[in-house]
């Protein structure tokens, strides 16, 4: 038996999380050393899994591990991964460590922070890695749950029981939606077949119906991809990122987003493919309504956060424009763009959080300046505008690229349309960066802006330079992605 | 051991109990009853369960008593379940001022227990019957023992007076049963109800008066609120739980042995009937401010949800029904011993005075979070797999509509149950220090919180065990 490195990585943070909840309530220093030794372990573990995954260069799923949990109704705790889900691991390795760093000062009940925040990452890490339908669900609905808590105990005073309520009801909803489907496919495989099971391996091959996949893909896509912040189920999404704390944040728009896209892809398109071909321009439109009004609302946004927010809806906009296109062009964009989004984001929400720490307010009209006092969160949040506009050289070029020209193919009209959102980015973009981080510091802060510790400028660096290496070097996410992308158009039949 | 002695073991072993409760009272002195009499009871109990568990394990499904119970592991395992809920709320009364000291009480739980044993072996419309008065009369008693609290006594009233209403209709229907097919006994009923009519649906209403009281479906609830909230929190906590799953193990026989060729009609009587319940439980529970209502209403609506299992009549449905009881049973328990626990120490049950409770009291906070999430039904915790099997069995027998409703109804719970985390987590109590008001939790209730907790998770994680005894209690009525 191979080492069983998918379930250590996924078993790992929930393992620490009640850990960490056993240890006195004052030792906080032991809960942050313990949250920040589990992180790294999960970082170094998932960098490993990319790297075997990358060298293999294969098809298909590998590391696939299978424990049979309850055989009598087919469902097994069967993981493994393949081109699409080995980055999204990593991502969420990365976003959990420096997510770990960033919240280092958190001091009301950091037990409970940390154990929240870890089984969130288990939940994710566990999502990412399932082949097995209602294993997938589990781990899907514990990464939803600690949300609530997160958000509403140590959120922005100001909205968080309202964001907190709102995000986890239409994510609650729209899971049971895309479970009622799930069950629907597990019943009637069993009856076609006489097999019952949730393995998706299987289910793959199920062919089902073409009425059924006509009805069911819907709910299933959609109850998914409400957590990747669909136009029109988006509206939780820029409320729940500004109410969070900035680790929160990070986690929220930089990997769960990613997990509701991924698991539409997943469930929806890869075990629906007729289903998918049915529905394409439905999603089509839709992603593209969700690319230029989420850009439209962030430029008019007047608090730092927001335009951070509205600009996740409209880059997972760009996502769900990559997979339906049903291109092996669109797709690879839309995996990188995952993984771009994903870091890209949590550097944003990083960089604000820095600023608003320390200037207690995240008004745009009332920063400035702040390159000065906070050169290394400027020059961060330069870098991640420059990735969020799709400049050459930086990753965002390499993932929006290939979607834009996916969805040429699909509809030349469209992609026009699509593409008017890469100006208003700009126009937002450069505007906030003009606003809040040149001119002049305003007299109140004045001297009042300390300097940003040791450990953010690590987590920093280290987002930045995962942008710029992928920009600079596509080679070493490109190929695994249109591996992941085989995998998925091999079912949608040589489309 | 011979089948008659061996059907009826848990029974024997709990009236031992309950005799060893009884004689060694009085020779402690009225200091040492608060611990010894709790403990002897609990650990008596448990005793039972393992000495059960151990020999009495029934091998297939065998008549005994002359045709008053059957031995089958259905009856077993919520003979099981009934004992563990009884050994549990044991350690919950131990901290009850009231309760601890009086030998009566736990008498009185006991007694309660062998009738609902009892209900879920009987296999004759008479031991029915019998048994249900049998844990009834102790339960009524139970309920009202706070004399000298006014709420206590208006539970216990209550609770009689629709107990004695609806056990006088149940009879009747009994009656009627037993004049349309000539017996009494519940395997040779079948052939009388063959068609669907209006004597067949008069009978069933009578039943379901009569059972719905039980296990509290609308629209017989209405005493489940004001008896909960006046009764002594662990024998609420008992009654929501053991004795509503005592009322399911006799709708499942019942229905099942004798009325399955009339079993549309039921079902969709039932149906509605889960629908109304599940609807009205969750909506009124929205409102609620008072914690101990809140959990009633909620219990309400886990009625409905079990309901859906039922109604789907087939084998993956009972399954589901005896899955939802187990993680229901250890869940509402949890739930009702964080209630008494908290309620202990601030003599309130409203849901303000939760404020500030994770400060107060971290792991009494986390108990509650894990019992809250578990009742809205949440992974890793049993009442998102109980949740999951009886939509499932709804979606497989053509019940899909029933399995939405009973979706959106989960939405609904999520709502007011996040509401209660929210105060326990994110309120602070009004301008005090909350680390100067820690909650001490006695020894008892870390024993019994501790087990129902982890028996939460492990029935949420580790459910192929739970699932297999859950399926050999569905497999003997089919």
């Amino acid at each position: 038996m191979q080492f069983p490195i998918l379930s250590i990585i996924t078993f790992t943070p929930l393992a620490a999380a009640v850990l960490m909840l056993l240890f006195k309530p004052e030792r906080k220093a032991e809960v942050r050393v313990t949250a920040l030794a589990v992180a790294v372990f999960d970082l170094l573990l998932s960098a490993w899994l990319y790297l075997q995954v990358y060298i293999h260069a294969a098809t298909g799923y590998q590391f696939i591990e299978e424990y049979q949990w309850l055989p009598t109704l087919g469902i097994s705790l069967k993981f493994g991964v393949d081109g699409m889900s080995a980055p999204l691991v990593l991502l969420t390795g990365i976003v959990m460590l420096t997510g770990v760093l960033i919240s280092w000062g958190i001091d009301d009940r950091p037990r409970e922070f940390f154990a929240f925040l870890f089984i969130l990452a288990g939940g994710v890490f566990g999502v990412f890695v399932s082949l097995d339908l209602f294993m997938l669900f589990f781990f899907y609905e514990i990464a939803v749950f600690p949300m609530y808590l997160l958000i509403s105990i140590w959120g922005w005073v100001k909205t968080r029981e309202y964001a907190a309520m709102k995000l986890t009801i239409y994510l609650f909803i729209g899971s049971v939606v895309a479970l009622i489907g799930a069950l629907a496919m597990y019943f009637t495989n069993g009856q076609a077949t006489g097999v019952y099971t949730f393995d998706m391996l299987v289910l793959e091959k199920a062919a089902f119906p073409p009425l059924f996949q006509y009805i069911w893909f819907l709910p299933v896509f959609m109850g998914f991809a409400v957590l990747g912040g669909i136009f029109p189920f988006h509206n939780w999404s820029p409320d729940g990122h500004v109410a969070a704390p900035t680790a929160v944040s990070m986690f929220h728009a930089g990997v769960l987003m990613k997990l509701g896209a991924f698991a539409a892809l997943r469930v929806g398109i890869m075990l629906l493919p007729e289903g998918a071909k049915d529905w394409q321009w439905l999603i089509f439109g839709l992603a593209m309504v969700n690319v230029v009004y989420g850009a439209f609302i962030a430029m008019i946004q007047t608090d730092l956060k927001y335009v951070i927010g509205f600009s996740s809806v409209s880059h997972m906009g760009l996502v769900m424009l990559g997979f339906a296109t049903l291109t092996p062009q669109g797709m690879t964009g839309a995996g990188v763009q995952m993984f771009s989004h994903g870091v890209m984001t949590a550097l944003f929400f990083a960089a604000v959080g820095m600023v608003y720490d320390r200037a207690h307010t995240r008004e745009i009209a009332k920063l400035g300046g702040m390159v000065k006092p906070l050169p290394w969160v400027a020059i961060a949040f330069i870098i991640g505008g420059l990735v969020s506009m799709g400049m050459p050289g930086f990753s965002g070029f390499i993932a929006e690229f290939p979607i834009f020209l996916g969805a040429w193919q699909y509809q030349w009209l469209a992609a026009i349309i699509a593409s008017i959102s890469i100006i208003i980015t700009a126009a937002y973009i450069l505007l906030v960066i003009r606003r809040a981080f040149f001119g002049e510091v305003p007299a109140e802060f004045e001297g009042h802006i300390g300097p940003i510790s040791p450990l953010d400028k690590v987590a920093l660096v280290t987002l930045c330079s995962l942008m710029v290496i992928i920009g600079l070097f596509p080679v070493v996410i490109v190929p695994m992605i249109s591996l992941g992308v085989q995998n998925v158009l091999r079912l949608l039949g040589g489309a | 051991m011979p089948v008659d002695l061996l059907a009826i073991l848990p029974e024997l072993l709990l009236l031992l109990v309950a005799v060893l409760v009884l004689v060694l009272d009085p020779f402690w002195k009225d200091a040492d009853r608060r611990v010894n009499l709790g403990w002897l009871t609990a650990g008596g109990l448990t005793v039972a369960l393992v000495l059960s568990l151990l020999l009495g394990r029934p091998g297939g499904s065998a008549l005994a008593l002359g045709g008053m119970v059957r031995f089958d592991w259905l009856g077993f395992a919520f003979k099981l379940f009934f004992i563990f809920g009884a050994a549990i709320t044991a350690l919950f009364m131990m901290d009850v001022e009231m309760l601890s000291r009086r030998a009566e009480a736990y008498l009185l739980l006991v007694a309660a227990t062998i009738g609902m044993c009892f209900m879920a072996s009987a296999s004759n419309l008479v031991m029915i019957y019998l048994a249900i008065e049998t844990t009834s009369i102790p339960l009524y008693v139970l309920a009202g023992f706070l004399l000298n609290n006014d709420k206590s006594t208006e539970a216990g009233f209550k609770y009689l007076l629709f107990g004695a209403t609806t056990s006088a209709i149940l009879l009747y229907g009994l009656s009627l049963v037993y004049g349309l097919a000539g017996t009494t006994s519940l395997d040779q009923l079948a052939p009388a109800f063959t068609s669907v009519n209006a004597v067949s649906l008069g009978v069933l209403a009578l039943l379901f008066v009569g059972l719905g009281f039980k296990v509290s479906l609308v629209p017989f609830h209405f005493w489940a609120p004001d008896t909960y909230e006046g009764a002594p929190t662990p024998v609420a906590g008992f009654l929501s739980t053991a004795s509503k799953a005592a009322g399911f193990a006799i709708l499942l026989r019942l229905l099942l042995i004798a009325f399955p060729q009339v079993a549309l009609q039921w079902q969709w009587i039932l149906a509605v009937l889960a629908v109304l319940t599940m609807t009205l439980g969750n909506l009124v529970a929205l409102a609620q401010k008072n914690i101990k209502r809140l959990v009633a209403y909620s219990s309400i609506a886990h009625a409905g949800y079990a309901m859906i299992g039922l109604v789907a009549y087939s084998n993956l449905g009972v399954t589901s029904v005896v899955f939802y009881l187990i993680a229901y049973i250890l869940t509402n328990l949890a739930a009702f011993g964080i209630i008494a626990a908290v309620g202990r120490v601030t003599a309130s049950d409203e849901i303000d005075s939760y404020r500030g409770l994770s400060r107060r009291s971290p792991y009494l906070a986390l108990a509650m979070l894990v019992a809250f999430l578990s009742l809205t039904g949440m992974p890793p915790f049993g009442g998102f797999i109980a949740k999951v099997l009886v939509f499932a069995a709804a979606v497989q027998s053509g019940w899909t509509w029933l399995a939405i409703v009973g979706i959106l109804n989960s939405i609904i719970g999520l709502y007011y149950y996040l509401t209660v985390i929210k105060v326990v987590y994110l309120y602070r109590m009004d301008g005090e220090d909350e680390a100067q008001h820690p909650i001490a939790v006695s020894r008892p209730y870390v024993l019994a919180l501790a087990v129902l907790i982890i028996g939460i998770i492990l029935v949420g994680t580790i459910f192929g065990p739970w699932f297999g005894f859950s399926q050999m209690a569905a497999a003997n009525l089919f």
